[in-house]
């Protein structure tokens, strides 16, 4: 402990107090005595909603985590792949099958319809299509000229305005609206023991994303491409000189990143049961305390992330107003910044 | 139109391009000159606006309000002391810069010494838990309904038509001396680290300067900037509500203005901010969908990315100082390496 302390008073950060070991001690004990709060005393059924929502929110956080361990910069468009694909679900749902007579809603014990399983691979596709478009478009020339991390994080945002602008005045030329409603019959609760009401949609988001959560493991871990891409991840020069095509790679990791993204939104659309343009935007801020809390660049650490940050944001409900939760989420980020800014279980100290 | 009616419209627009100028060369402090990504801007804007605002109004009326409390009184407070230049105006303007500058402490205290897009999410988080605590906290900011009834700078010396016009004046002022200040503070020694920083920290560190502190300096100076421009705003508008500070207006238009005008460059800020400004107010008289707000704010979307990609110096671009001594070629070379503002 001694050893340490001196180190860290010769390290350029002297002056920060959680340079200070004791202070760091004490930062993880409130943290620690929060999280048993939340588990004790919260209500099981916020809890696993919690979860359940959570698995939607890790499939946009492993996207930017994606992104960022082969792109090497923030995406802060991604909230706007989300909104993109459940725009082109809804339009799909309320604009286009409607005239196909395909209107059924209220599939098994879920409110929505089977049409929705066909609008949620045609938002995937938008969405993937649109990412691998917008790099042709705008970060290829970026790399092209080596510019800085941060150049690409302006880019994206103004491609994420640009993408929000028009989604919403789709919205507004096609309904006259800025809150769409997705159609849906109404379900009663899956009640379960302990008093756990847990709405019927949620269960599907839940076992949706579990599916792909697990199919991104097989893809990266067996396939050749997804070995490639942690490869690229890994060390792109390497990767390069062993003969992976590291364009084709980037290209894999936008439409994997925006397709992710693309079911996410879906999924908490209809589990909200609407659709506003700011969806995604909304969901920047705990996407990014997921991706820090588990490690910038780490899949798992993005996936356990999520599931954390979303319970404690649906737990917190219990005690402040609901229209706090993203504070939940960025009051937990700071903290992460604070005790361990390489995250649960992101790389050395190194890095940071 | 009358000549009236086009310098009430003029200086209307004046107002609202000077504010936007200062929120400009703020970012400039923070963006241009030492490369800090700062998309939390609506955040400082509106803790400006609304710090300047509760202290100067009158405390609200509690039979009108029920759980609205706050309300400084500052020209009351001060009455004695106006000295018939109302003095409010000016400790209104410090206490907003002050609360920016300490939450600009706070925010840069944890996140300066971590990598870059660690600043720039927590940028964007602080603003919108500042958009919540104001739609949410009716105590402090009496939510949704906002701040009516903020006073007048100079209120008293001209008929309420014209007050625009003189309020045009101050605020030109204002962007005149920060304008003057930044210059000075940009081009010193102190300004020099800051792009060194900006262009390798590592180098910076290896020279000897604290790149955390110096980062930090003008984290803090960038955000008192930005709060100034909020208490511009309260005073022009006299009425703010939440909804006025989201990020769309309050911090994208802003980003676009500095990477049109030229990052690096305060009069490219300046410029910049009347420029979009202008086109931005011009085209609301448009027909149709031309004049809809979608459509203007793709081509925000698109300026941005358009600047970046065709043109990374905006307008004007910055001084190299550099340039002009080194052998032709070197600022090629500079180039390839890193294409940060200017």
């Amino acid at each position: 402990m001694r050893e340490r302390m001196a180190r860290l008073r010769d390290d350029r950060l002297r002056w920060h107090p959680t340079a200070n070991p004791y202070v760091r001690m004490a930062l993880w004990v409130v943290g620690g005595v929060l999280a048993a709060v939340v588990l004790i005393f919260g209500e099981p059924s916020l809890l696993v909603n919690g979860l359940l929502l959570g698995s939607a929110l890790a499939l946009a956080a492993i996207g930017v985590t994606l992104i960022f361990g082969i792109l090497g910069f923030a995406h802060f468009a991604h909230g706007d792949f989300m909104t993109l694909g459940a725009f082109v679900a809804y339009g799909l749902l309320v604009g286009v099958f409607p005239a196909w007579g395909l209107t059924q809603a209220g599939l098994g014990p879920f409110t929505f319809g089977f049409p929705l399983l066909l609008a949620l691979p045609a938002g995937v596709l938008a969405a993937a299509a649109l990412a691998v478009g917008l790099d042709w478009l705008i970060y290829r020339h970026l790399r092209r000229r080596l510019a800085a991390a941060m150049t690409f994080a302006i880019a994206a945002l103004g491609a994420a305005f640009a993408m929000r602008a028009v989604i919403r005045g789709t919205m507004q030329a096609g309904w006259d609206t800025q809150i769409g409603q997705l159609p849906r019959e109404s379900r009663q609760f899956i009640q379960l023991p302990l008093d756990i009401g847990i709405p019927p949609d949620n269960l599907f988001l839940g076992l949706a994303a579990a599916l792909l959560i697990v199919g991104l493991y097989l893809f990266l871990a067996r396939t050749r491409t997804g070995k490639a891409m942690r490869a690229t991840a890994d060390n792109p020069e390497l990767a390069r000189v062993s003969g992976v095509n590291t364009q084709l790679i980037i290209y894999w990791t936008w439409a994997l990143g925006a397709g992710l993204a693309a079911v996410a939104g879906t999924l908490i659309a209809v589990s909200q049961a609407q659709f506003t343009p700011l969806l995604g935007w909304k969901m920047l801020i705990p996407i990014f305390a997921a991706v820090i809390l588990g490690g910038i660049g780490s899949l798992y650490g993005a996936l356990l992330g999520a599931l954390v940050i979303s319970v404690a944001m649906e737990v917190s409900t219990q005690w402040i107003s609901p229209s706090y939760k993203p504070a939940v989420a960025f009051i937990i980020m700071l903290v992460v910044l604070l005790i361990r800014p390489q995250g649960i279980l992101g790389k050395s100290a190194q890095d940071r | 139109m009358e000549l009236a009616d086009l310098l009430t419209y003029v200086s209307g627009v004046a107002i609202l391009a000077s504010v936007y100028a200062v929120l400009a060369l703020g970012l400039n402090v923070h963006w241009g000159a030492t490369g800090i990504l700062n998309i939390g801007i609506a955040g400082f804007f509106s803790l400006g606006a609304y710090t300047s605002a509760l202290l100067t109004t009158a405390p609200p009326d509690p039979l009108q309000y029920e759980d609205f409390k706050f309300g400084g009184n500052l020209p009351e407070l001060l009455g004695p002391l106006n000295l018939g230049i109302d003095l409010w105006f000016f400790v209104a303007m410090l206490g907003a810069a002050a609360v920016c500058g300490l939450v600009a402490v706070v925010i840069g205290f944890i996140t300066l010494r971590l990598r870059e897009d660690y600043l720039a999410i927590t940028t964007l988080g602080i603003a919108e838990v500042i958009r919540l605590v104001l739609l949410n906290e009716k105590w402090l900011s009496n939510g949704s309904r906002g701040l009516y009834g903020i006073p007048q700078f100079l209120g008293d010396w001209l008929p309420p038509h014209s007050y625009d016009l003189l309020y045009a004046g101050v605020c030109l002022l204002v962007v005149l001396f920060l304008f003057l200040a930044l210059n000075r503070a940009l081009t010193s020694p102190w300004g020099r680290v800051l792009r060194a920083i900006r262009e390798d920290e590592m180098t910076a560190t290896a020279s000897g300067k604290d790149v955390s502190r110096f980062k930090l300096q003008a984290f803090i100076l960038g955000a008192v900037i930005m709060g100034i421009g909020g208490a511009l705003y309260a005073h022009g508008t006299r009425f703010i509500d939440p909804f006025t500070f989201d990020p769309f207006l309050a911090t994208f238009i802003v980003w676009a203005m500095l990477m049109v005008g030229g990052s690096g460059n305060n009069l490219g800020a300046i410029v910049g901010a009347f420029l979009v400004w202008a086109w931005w107010s011009g085209t609301q008289a448009l027909p149709g969908f031309l004049s809809g707000p979608d459509l203007r704010y793709f081509l925000i979307g698109v300026l941005i990315v358009g600047t970046i990609l065709l043109r990374p110096g905006g307008l004007l671009g910055e001084t190299r100082w550099a340039a002009r001594v080194a052998p032709p070629g070197a600022e090629d070379r500079e180039r390839k390496g890193d294409d940060r503002p200017g």
